[in-house]
């Protein structure tokens, strides 16, 4: 096509799009000159083009509209809907001869004659009696600011996604160097890689931004649709929209931009009532349709509500049973909410007559299933006479994402986080138990019935006989309303994965979503929820038991971040939990192994003794015989067991502590999979075993390093003390800058600072400037431990003056640092250690 | 294929020789991207028989296809290697399992023979043509027919 005609497009094209919006807010205001002055010059530009490129058609309808607005632009008519409504229709029209311009690269033929006459004769019509229209101001609408340069350049969406590509496959090498650095100690590699590494994640998040568009972008058809549609079926509506500016991936809203209109579509035809019905119902005329959009961690929620008359539960139950969906005995036992999910089976359409507007066959089934295509779930919340609201949670991005390596048969396998509800590990002594219902299996897991699926023979893959009580783990996912497990021998780490499609000729394989490299190198295959459980019949929304849906999020954004944690029990009460990531490994020891060393329970382990900390028992010491399950924390020579009863699940759940019933050794409790269950206070566990044991050896405490940490959350002191502990470092804590100070005012002296940013009283950077401006601690290593460390607040770290910057969640990264800070007075063993078991 | 080979003009005869199950066969030079010795390969469940898996090539995931089932040979014994040869198709990458590579010949037309008739139909859709080789017999393989599978 002509560079000249495309650019043109792309202008007009723009120029429409907001034509829209300031066309619906001049219908309100008929009197605002500087909106009548716009919608005239974007009108006026393209007509001016239309002539210069010898586009008839686009030129004759761009003229008689700007006629018209010229007349009302100059108070010579005054703007009415009727005169709107032509405006919009001679848009409508514009715009699809510009389609037709794109597609062909000539204006299609048509005849546009009705539109034109209709504008003409608005034109000539005399001017109502009274008001000669709006007092106009003495200066024309302003003009943009001249002079003023281009802040955003127009790039090809090509040329992004080659760029999002290239970083994709930077992050995979990146991974895989930093696996083979980790192998070898005292690199010279290693500082260069970490700078790497660095980069290559600011240059990630770079590139991710620029695929990121406000959700607004896709909303801006919605205000005429409404408009449209409430003249159509007769109805008040306004439409609210607030989170417009919330961002998220330009592949991601592509696909979400047809549902969301579907279901606004919804609420304006099947979910207001019109103003008669309203006014009955005692409710104002006007009818709301909502649209909110937030971020929530790596998502982002839309809801999608009106105020309604909501779903109609007598209506969906008697079609499911015309339709066969469900018995009359399956309803009867059915709550509300599990009724209302109905409307997400195929063919399943609640509107009484078909309008034209909606019930044209494409239903929720398909919005639902799109979503779920990309890893979306959609919620339903509606009350009789109070309005229907949709919820639709969808990744931000759909190019990288959280993997959990899992083995299946001697093959490794990855699934990706967000399927994951959690973990059972199965087959242990006095644990979870599969169990058999003619060759089906099933796991009981809260009081339901957990369908399970066998990952080897399901993938055909050849299995080598296990021990009948061999253990082994079950992923709970959910795909619809079906919760179910997958089952695998093996669980791994997890890893960032970049999802990459499969080569075509597997296409046929509907057991995979995508394939990935690992950071060892190696390829793996992503599991696909979704074909599991068609290739198993797990249908989807339907057959079985209709699970109960997953609990709502909560209201308040962005508390709550999911954490790995370890269930288990000990002594009497409520389960326990502690975060997986503070614990090296699990052991399991026989009772004769565990042996008093003076006060001390011990046990030797790998070379070493390990002192045994008992966690509620009454009697500490194992009867012979039986076994004794541990919590292992640290390693090598500074590794400690905490004793505990039974390993209950590993899962993962936002962990929401509530304090309370101060008892020493926890912090508070939390509900997790619907129990209350203590949280650990790692920290105090830790020097109940290590207080004489830290401390053991004089000669070698003058070697272990001193830090102080500042840091105002007592809760992510507790994360940090414990780890650090572990790995030989002496530390201090201070709940913000001015508590450090006065400790520095105390004479005490430390090898290196980590400080949190964003605290009351004394911020980090308030802090660094104190420590570096003279005085004792000057030439002190100072870590900025950080929950941003976006590549900005990262430079302006490092500019600052801070050694370092590492985000809260890189423990690795923080390890790293302090050993490089620490160089070469000292440098501790690793800080991290495999999580085994 | 006769327009097949005659796009690729003069450098089609230019061919990387490679042994599969003992049968010499050759690839056009043009077509290979990268030779690689024994790699590890990821087995994919489920994949079409041919399929052996897929494995890492500097950080692209390139679709492992096995000659000798691809060409209906008995298996490769076991312990035995096998080289790839990387070649492009449809802008992704496929690795072409051989027992053995050799070198680039030049092969002059005189020399080529199209297809005996009596070839079996597999091999028939597959090969573009037959050279002599001195004492052997040179197949010479059309990637873009051996890629279709499944």
């Amino acid at each position: 096509m002509d560079d000249i005609l495309a650019e043109f497009l792309t202008e007009a094209h723009e120029g429409l799009q907001s034509l829209d919006g300031a066309l619906l807010s001049l219908e309100r205001n008929p009197n605002d000159t500087a909106l009548l002055g716009e919608v005239f010059r974007t009108i006026h530009t393209i007509k001016g083009t239309c002539g210069f490129l010898g586009l008839p058609r686009l030129e004759k309808l761009a003229h008689a509209g700007e006629n018209l607005l010229g007349l009302w632009r100059d108070g010579a008519l005054p703007a009415t809907a009727e005169g709107i409504s032509l405006i919009l229709a001679a848009v409508d029209r514009i715009k699809s001869i510009l389609l037709g311009l794109q597609t062909e690269g000539v204006e299609p033929a048509g005849d546009d004659s009705a539109i034109i006459a209709g504008l003409d004769a608005a034109s000539l019509r005399p001017p109502l009696t009274a008001s000669p229209g709006p007092e106009r101001p003495a200066l024309p609408a302003a003009e943009p600011t001249p002079g003023s340069a281009p802040q955003t350049i127009r790039v090809a969406v090509d040329v992004l996604e080659d760029l999002m590509v290239l970083a994709s496959e930077l992050v995979l090498t990146r991974n895989q160097l930093l696996q083979i650095a980790r192998s070898e100690v005292n690199s010279p590699f290693t500082l260069p890689l970490q700078r790497l590494s660095q980069i290559t994640t600011n240059l990630q998040d770079g590139v991710m931004k620029t695929r990121m568009q406000p959700i607004g972008s896709a909303w801006q058809k919605l205000p005429r649709l409404v408009r449209d549609l409430a003249h159509e079926l007769g109805k008040k509506i306004t439409l609210d929209m607030t989170g417009a500016e919330t961002e998220l991936d330009r592949q991601v809203m592509e696909l979400i931009r047809d549902p969301m209109t579907h279901m606004v579509r919804n609420s304006a035809d099947h979910g207001l009532e019109t103003p008669a019905q309203r006014r009955a119902a005692g409710k104002p005329e006007t009818g709301h349709i909502t649209l909110n959009a937030y971020h929530q961690g790596s998502h982002v929620l839309l809801e999608i509500g009106d105020d309604g008359r909501g779903l109609a539960v007598g209506m969906i139950r008697e079609k499911a049973l015309r339709q066969g969906l469900a018995t009359p005995a399956q309803l009867a036992v059915m709550s509300e909410r599990e009724i209302q999910r109905f409307i997400f089976r195929p063919g399943f359409s609640t509107a009484a007559s078909v309008t034209s507007v909606s019930g044209r066959g494409v239903g929720m089934d398909v919005v639902k299933t799109n979503l779920e295509r990309i890893g979306g779930v959609i919620e339903l919340r509606s009350r009789p006479g109070r309005g229907t609201t949709f919820t639709i949670k969808i990744p931000l991005t759909l190019a990288i994402a959280g993997a959990l390596i899992v083995e299946a048969a001697g093959e490794r396998f990855a699934i990706l986080q967000n399927s994951v509800l959690e973990l059972v590990r199965v087959g242990e002594r006095g644990g979870a138990r599969v169990e058999m219902i003619k060759q089906t299996p099933v796991l009981r897991l809260r009081e339901r019935l957990l369908p399970l699926v066998p990952l080897a023979p399901l993938l055909a893959l050849e299995q080598p006989p296990r021990a009948e009580d061999a253990t082994s783990f079950v992923v709970v996912t959910q795909v619809g309303a079906q919760v179910f497990g997958i089952v695998v021998d093996r669980v791994f780490d997890t890893e960032e994965i970049v999802v990459k499609p499969v080569t075509p000729i597997l296409r046929d394989v509907t057991m995979f979503s995508g394939n990935t490299i690992l950071g060892d190198g190696s390829v793996i295959m992503i599991l696909d929820p979704n074909g599991i459980a068609r290739a198993t019949g797990l249908s989807v929304e339907g057959g079985g038991e209709l699970a109960e849906a997953p609990p709502r999020p909560p209201l308040g954004r962005g508390e709550g971040e999911r954490m790995a944690l370890l269930l288990f029990r000990a002594g009497p009460g409520a389960p326990k939990a502690v975060p997986l990531g503070l614990i090296a490994r699990l052991e399991d020891f026989p009772a004769e192994r565990i042996e008093y060393a003076g006060e001390t329970l011990v046990v030797q382990c790998r070379g070493s003794m390990m002192p045994l900390v008992p966690l509620g028992q009454a009697s500490p010491m194992p009867p012979p015989g039986t076994r004794q399950a541990v919590l292992v924390f640290g390693d090598g020579d500074n590794a400690m067991g905490l004793m505990v009863d039974d390993i209950l699940d590993v899962l993962g759940a936002p962990l929401l502590i509530e304090r309370g019933g101060e008892r020493p050794g926890f912090l508070g409790s939390a509900v997790i999979a619907e129990k209350v269950t203590e949280i650990l206070d790692c920290a105090y566990w830790l020097r109940q075993g290590g207080a004489d044991w830290f401390g053991r050896a004089p000669a070698k405490e003058a070697s272990h390093p001193r830090l102080l940490l500042v840091e105002d959350s007592a809760f992510f002191r507790n994360l940090v003390v414990p780890a650090l502990l572990a790995a030989g470092y002496d530390i201090t804590g201070a709940a913000n800058g001015r508590e450090a100070l006065r400790l520095r005012e105390a004479g005490e002296h430390f090898d290196a600072i980590i400080t949190d940013i964003d605290m009351p009283q004394m911020n980090g950077f308030q802090l660094l400037r104190a420590v570096r401006d003279g005085g004792p601690w000057e030439d002190v290593p100072v870590i900025a431990l950080s929950g941003r460390a976006e590549p900005a607040e990262v430079e302006k770290g490092l500019a600052a003056g801070f050694t370092d910057y590492i985000a809260k969640s890189d423990r690795e990264g923080l390890g790293l640092s302090l050993r490089r800070a620490l160089q070469p007075r000292h440098a501790p063993a690793a800080i991290t250690a495999p999580i085994t078991g | 294929m006769p327009s097949h080979s005659q796009s690729m003009g003069r450098a089609a005869e230019m061919v990387l020789s490679l042994t599969v199950a003992g049968q010499p066969c050759g690839v056009p030079v043009l077509a290979v991207r990268d030779v690689l010795g024994p790699q590890t390969i990821t087995r994919i469940p489920l994949a079409p028989p041919e399929v052996a898996g897929s494995l890492n090539l500097r950080g692209r995931i390139v679709t492992a296809l096995d000659l000798r089932r691809r060409l209906q040979l008995p298996a490769r014994p076991a312990g035995q290697k096998p080289m790839s040869v990387v070649v492009e198709h449809q802008g992704e990458l496929y690795a072409l399992l051989a027992d053995g590579v050799g070198e680039v010949l030049s092969l002059s037309a005189a020399e080529r023979a199209a297809n005996p008739p009596t070839l079996d139909p597999a091999w028939k859709a597959v090969c573009q043509g037959v050279h002599r080789l001195g004492d052997r017999l040179l197949v010479v393989l059309d990637v873009e027919r051996l890629m279709q599978i499944g």
